[in-house]
């Protein structure tokens, strides 16, 4: 029988197997940040051991630093203190960091692909949920915890029980995929399948849907594997992927003959089995937003807020979840999405703070002034990114439409940083989780895509984006 | 990690699904560089208002629970961050065990490499186990919950089920596989980032 992409990954990466139970998995690539790393460094310290393969780690700080002026010091001193401890584990154990000054610099899941250390056929782990975002290059990378951060520091490899495949396609072509984007993709699957519909399982990303999409929108794709419960997403490597990949300040030297080895063995084999699958035709998808407090709870622009009846379909526990969501959101069913007022946007994170999606949403922007009870921010996802932004004047259509332009990190994505909502403030964001209190203490999320988001703030209210001349 | 013994408590009905690492320690508290105290921080938004003061009607406020090591939750428990914290904050605070229908993947294994011991029953059982009021033993060396009318059984990975049981330092059971580490490292084709 033949084999999915997934397992040639998975069996090329094998340590140790046992009959029963979990295998010993070897990792290529750890990143590594400042707030899932300290208690690792300390439990090596106590043990007295080393980092196995500093040549394979690489580390920055993302999480909570500020994103305003970077040569003013960190006010907030449990962050200072965390970024500090970074720098010195690193400096200790021989760990090469990206750190707050460095041109490098940025949201981890941002950097990996930019710098080319993200490579087709690898195994990648990071402290962090969303490293499921380096399945677009064809990359088994998900996320760990901080025992297992220690674990991978001190051996290169994980205990793991062997996920299983689901196969989800991507059907038919988008009208306009200026206005219907990855970001909408994504969330109709998740609306589709449910936060858990994936758990237990690596995702692969197949169909015309998935091949039409460049390298950053396929990234926005499996950076949400993991809103769907997803241990992984994964997306078989083209010339696209590869063509990314050339030339970047780590691609290795022998790149081209890496290539060749990809192409020949990245591949699901076409009588390969998945455990699961599910098919989403996207020829007539609309825009997407969040009305509730997780991911799945998500409805087309065009739609109003479901009753918990209509959205539970007869489960009392997940009508209780929407009754208990709408009251957090401060929403009624029935009301119409493009009738929900904002009072903040933001731009960023690693799900949709990439160039491509700076430029989408600029082009919603220009010329324009943001709605005058709005406050709007655009946190590029890495220093890179910033700089290719400012060097084709994107930060100057922001800024003169009274967008904040920021320096790069995870910023409102979560709020470890002074970027915070205030108590029952609604925000649009190109972020990945909408729970409670995510963005701030009593804030209230609404997911949507980039140029969503710039539009909610250009108008104060969501608007259906395909409206819009976005060509 | 310390052995995992027989637990007897009464259990703490938590019953919501889906409750993500977010609400069970908040942001704000993943600043500290080390693993102990995050116990005061377990589901801080629901436990406090915006004043600091305990709401009344967070379960994890009734005294009543204060001894309890149990939580009986709903699907899908720990999902979202992969962030530690959760666990450690768990725990901290008192409990041993979380019975829940599912976990999230990460939490899941999370909760093993620091002697927490999640159990996932079938849905049924789970809203049986919320109703109980006496307390219940959680058996793990025999797979066994016993409540004051039955006993029930759980499955558990048995390599997992030894690390608990044994308390033992998963670190150093790889390490004693250093020569296969070695010899796959000979032969891999993947190169250095640096």
């Amino acid at each position: 029988m033949g084999k999915t992409l997934f397992e040639k990954i998975w069996e090329s990466h094998i340590v140790v197997e046992k009959q029963n139970g979990p295998s010993l998995i070897y990792i290529d690539r750890h990143l590594i940040h400042e707030v899932t790393s300290p208690q690792a460094f300390d439990g090596l310290r106590m043990n007295k051991r080393k980092v196995r393969r500093p040549d394979l780690t690489i580390a920055t700080m993302d999480h909570n630093v500020p994103t305003n002026d970077r040569s003013l010091p960190i006010l907030d001193q449990t962050s200072a203190v965390q970024i500090q401890t970074l720098e010195k584990n690193c400096k200790d154990f021989g760990i090469k960091l990206f750190d707050i000054n460095s041109p490098n610099q940025g949201i981890v899941h941002v950097i990996g692909p930019q710098l080319g250390i993200t490579l087709p056929g690898t195994t990648i782990v990071c402290g962090d949920s969303h490293t499921s975002t380096h399945g677009a290059f064809g990359t088994l990378a998900f996320g760990i915890g901080t025992s297992e951060v220690e674990h991978v520091l001190t051996s290169q490899t994980l205990w793991l029980e062997k996920p299983k495949p689901f196969e989800i396609r991507v059907d038919g072509k988008r009208k306009n995929p200026h206005a219907v984007t990855a970001k909408d993709i994504v969330l109709s699957i998740i609306k589709n399948i449910g936060t858990s519909g994936g758990a237990g399982t690596v995702i692969e990303y197949c169909g015309q849907g998935i091949t039409d999409l460049s390298m950053e929108q396929r990234m926005t794709i499996c950076n949400m594997s993991i809103e769907a419960g997803a241990r992984a997403g994964l997306i078989t490597p083209d010339e696209k992927t590869f063509d990314y990949l050339r030339n970047r300040e780590y691609t290795p030297k022998n790149y081209e003959s890496l290539v060749d080895n990809w192409k020949e063995q990245l591949k699901t084999d076409n009588d390969a089995k998945f455990e699961k699958q599910f098919t989403l035709n996207i020829d007539d998808i609309a825009p997407q937003v969040s009305w509730g407090t997780n991911p799945g709870m998500t409805c087309d622009v065009t739609e109003s807020i479901p009753s918990p009846e209509e959205f539970s379909k007869g489960d009392a526990n997940q009508k209780k979840g929407a009754e208990k969501a709408l009251d957090y959101m401060d929403l009624k069913p029935g009301i119409p999405i493009t009738d929900i007022k904002i009072d903040r946007v933001f731009i960023g994170s690693c799900t949709n703070a990439r160039l491509e999606d700076l430029i989408e949403a600029s082009k919603v922007v220009k010329g324009q002034k943001i709605s005058t009870n709005v406050r709007a921010m655009v946190v590029p996802g890495s220093q890179m990114v910033k700089k290719q932004a400012e060097d084709i004047g994107l930060d100057k259509i922001f800024i003169n439409a009274n967008f904040e332009w920021r320096e790069a990190g995870c910023s409102m994505c979560l709020g470890m940083n002074p970027d915070i909502l205030s108590p029952g403030e609604r925000c649009a964001s190109t972020s990945n989780r909408n729970f409670e209190g995510r963005q701030g203490t009593g804030g209230r999320t609404h997911l949507v895509s980039p140029v969503m988001a710039a539009a909610a703030a250009i108008e104060g209210h969501f608007v259906d984006v395909r409206e819009m001349d976005l060509s | 990690m310390k052995s995992f013994k027989k637990i007897k408590s009464i259990i703490t009905p938590l019953d919501k699904i889906n409750v993500d690492t977010d609400q069970i320690v908040p942001k704000q508290f993943l600043k500290l560089i080390h693993k102990s105290g995050f116990g005061k921080f377990l589901f801080y938004n629901w436990r406090y208002d915006e004043n600091e003061n305990l709401k009344s009607d967070f379960i994890l406020n009734d005294s009543k629970y204060d001894n309890s090591e149990i939580m009986v939750t709903g699907d899908n428990f720990g999902c979202g961050s992969s962030r530690e914290h959760a666990v450690w904050a768990l725990q901290d605070y008192g409990f041993s065990v979380i019975i829940a229908p599912s976990f999230a993947d990460i939490f899941f294994s999370n909760c093993f490499k620091n002697g927490l011991l999640p159990i996932s029953l079938n849905p049924k059982t789970v809203e049986k186990l919320q109703q109980e009021l006496d307390p219940i033993e959680v058996d793990l060396e025999r797979q066994i919950i016993k409540t004051s009318s039955e006993e029930i059984t759980f499955e558990i990975d048995s390599y997992k089920k030894k690390i608990l049981l044994d308390g033992l330092d998963d670190i150093a059971q790889t390490l004693q596989f250093e020569d296969k580490i070695s010899e796959f490292e000979r032969n891999s084709k993947v190169p250095s980032v640096l």
